[in-house]
């Protein structure tokens, strides 16, 4: 125990209800809600209705489990799990740092460490499951990994030069390097590389329905995939908050009594808290969503809006702009995405990184 | 009703297996996905492999070839599932039957292995996405 004279119970409240398991799991699935319903309206479709993805996990632990013949069993059926702790501690730490900014003395090599680890349990799983189609999927999964960590680690370095050689996230967070040339360079790129850890199109490379039939997951059914689900959809809540925290000035600390406040003189509601005006919506909107499509897309809009009220809207702004970037472009191949975030990615941050070196030896912090 | 089973007719992810159709029937439920049938919205998803499926949408009459091939995907498919014999041909071999190359219906292939598999039956040359669609909504509301 640290003396900082925490309990025990806090501690494990903290890991597996606010802000670590409970939380983030169900903000992803919500989150990844928002994915397949946007992703819906986008192509004309009416979309899973709200619960979809809890249905989803609730369905996959009631399957039964099976593990193939020539598997390796122990990595096989613990690599889930490694990758659930390792998002799970990098969603504890993160949302810590922004509720209480003395919480973690921690870096951002820390973080950046903990976000390989789901990928690299990936990697492990998938390779244990003994499968043509995943050990396909593994090779890709690897190279895309070499692929993007180098410009990803190289954007952190041009916010690191920025913030005048600051690594600890607090310090981190308090600045908005996006509001710069070689910040904005850095953001462009990580924002990809995020698009790339999350296995969205255009880089799914590695799960590829339509050839490999899931591929790195092929061989998982049961409770394991329902983890592997929960993960990627935390992976959705922790990503984009961790590019938030570094690029954009992070998310203020009363993210949640943004929803306390009362608005004053309102017509009809008078000095309702924000929060409960926005559940008496969702709770309207989402009984009515059963009668009309249009009801249904109010529902989000009342759902994101909410997130914004809640001082989530730049979480919301990244996310919307992974959702955007995944409808509008077709999968690329493993080799034209290594071409792409070496020679192209590569190329934009070296320049970003003089950029960040020449403002801050003269100065300038526009550059 | 089991939880199981509840949260199975909520979100039927569904894998598609041809053992031997002509294409008609698989065109219709590719259909299914299309904006104007829209399957999502009952939680209907095509997955890419029999490790993740709920239901297996069979089209086609079951040819010598594919019969071994379709018990091995019902093998490694999770229980509990459903199969669904998509098309006359897989219902009851439609126009192939007698045919040299047909060793018979999909229930009769499923049965051989697993006397207790849950089928379900959707007529057609090829059916209907509707009737497809209410199909599936009756064969799991009927489980």
């Amino acid at each position: 125990m640290t003396e900082t004279s925490q309990s025990l119970f806090q501690l494990l409240f903290w890991i597996f209800i606010f802000p670590g398991f409970l939380f983030s799991a169900g903000l992803g699935l919500i989150v990844s809600w928002i994915v397949r319903k946007v992703s819906a309206l986008v192509q004309w479709r009416v979309g899973p209705p709200f619960l979809q993805p809890f249905y989803d996990v609730i369905k996959l632990t009631g399957k039964e489990t099976l593990i193939p013949q020539e598997a390796q069993r122990t990595v096989f059926t613990t690599a889930p799990l490694v990758g659930l702790a390792g998002v799970l501690l990098l969603a504890i730490i993160l949302w810590r740092i922004t509720i209480d900014q003395t919480a973690f003395i921690g870096d951002i090599i820390v973080a950046i460490y903990l976000m390989t680890l789901p990928s690299l349990a990936l990697i492990f799983g998938s390779s244990a499951s003994a499968s043509p189609h995943a050990s396909v999927g593994t090779g890709r999964e690897m190279k895309l990994i070499m692929s993007y960590e180098l410009p990803l680690v190289l954007a952190f370095i041009v916010v690191i030069i920025k913030t005048g050689g600051q690594l600890s996230l607090v310090a981190i967070a308090q600045q908005v390097p996006v509001f710069s040339i070689s910040g904005m360079l850095a953001f462009l790129v990580a924002l990809l590389c995020v698009q790339a850890k999350l296995g969205f199109v255009p880089f799914d490379i590695a799960e590829a329905e339509t050839e490999l039939g899931s591929g790195v997951l092929m061989e998982y059914s049961g409770v394991l995939l329902a983890v592997w689900k929960i993960v990627q959809a935390m992976m959705l809540v922790v990503l984009p908050l961790f590019l938030v925290m570094v690029f954009l000035g992070g998310i203020s600390a009363d993210f949640l009594s943004g929803l306390a406040t009362p608005i004053d003189n309102l017509p009809v509601v008078g000095t309702l808290p924000v929060g409960v005006i926005v559940l008496i919506a969702f709770v309207i909107t989402g009984l009515l969503a059963r009668f009309s499509k249009y009801i249904d897309i109010l529902f989000l809009l009342s759902l994101i809006a909410a997130c914004i009220l809640a001082g989530l809207g730049k979480y919301v702004l990244v996310v919307v702009l992974i959702i955007l970037i995944k409808n509008t472009n077709p999968r690329v191949r493993i080799d034209q995405a290594m071409k792409f975030f070496w020679v192209y990615c590569g190329i934009a941050l070296a320049a970003a990184v003089i950029l960040a070196l020449i403002g801050n030896a003269y100065g300038i912090s526009w550059l | 009703m089991s939880w199981k089973i509840w949260s199975l007719k909520k979100s039927p992810w569904v894998f598609h297996v041809n053992t031997g159709a002509c294409n008609n029937c698989d065109i219709e439920i590719v259909n299914l996905l299309t904006p104007k049938f829209d399957v999502e919205r009952f939680g209907i998803k095509l997955v890419g492999s029999p490790r993740h499926a709920d239901a297996l949408l069979v089209t086609g009459v079951v040819t010598r070839q594919a019969a071994p091939r379709l018990q091995e995907v019902y093998r490694q498919t999770p229980k509990p599932c459903v199969v669904f014999c998509m098309g006359a041909c897989a219902c009851n071999t439609g126009i192939f039957k007698g045919a040299y190359h047909v060793v018979g219906p999909v229930d009769k292939i499923i049965k051989e292995i697993d006397p207790n598999a849950i089928i379900a039956y959707v007529p057609g040359c090829p059916p209907k996405p509707e009737a497809m669609i209410s199909g599936v909504v009756k064969a799991l509301s009927a489980l």
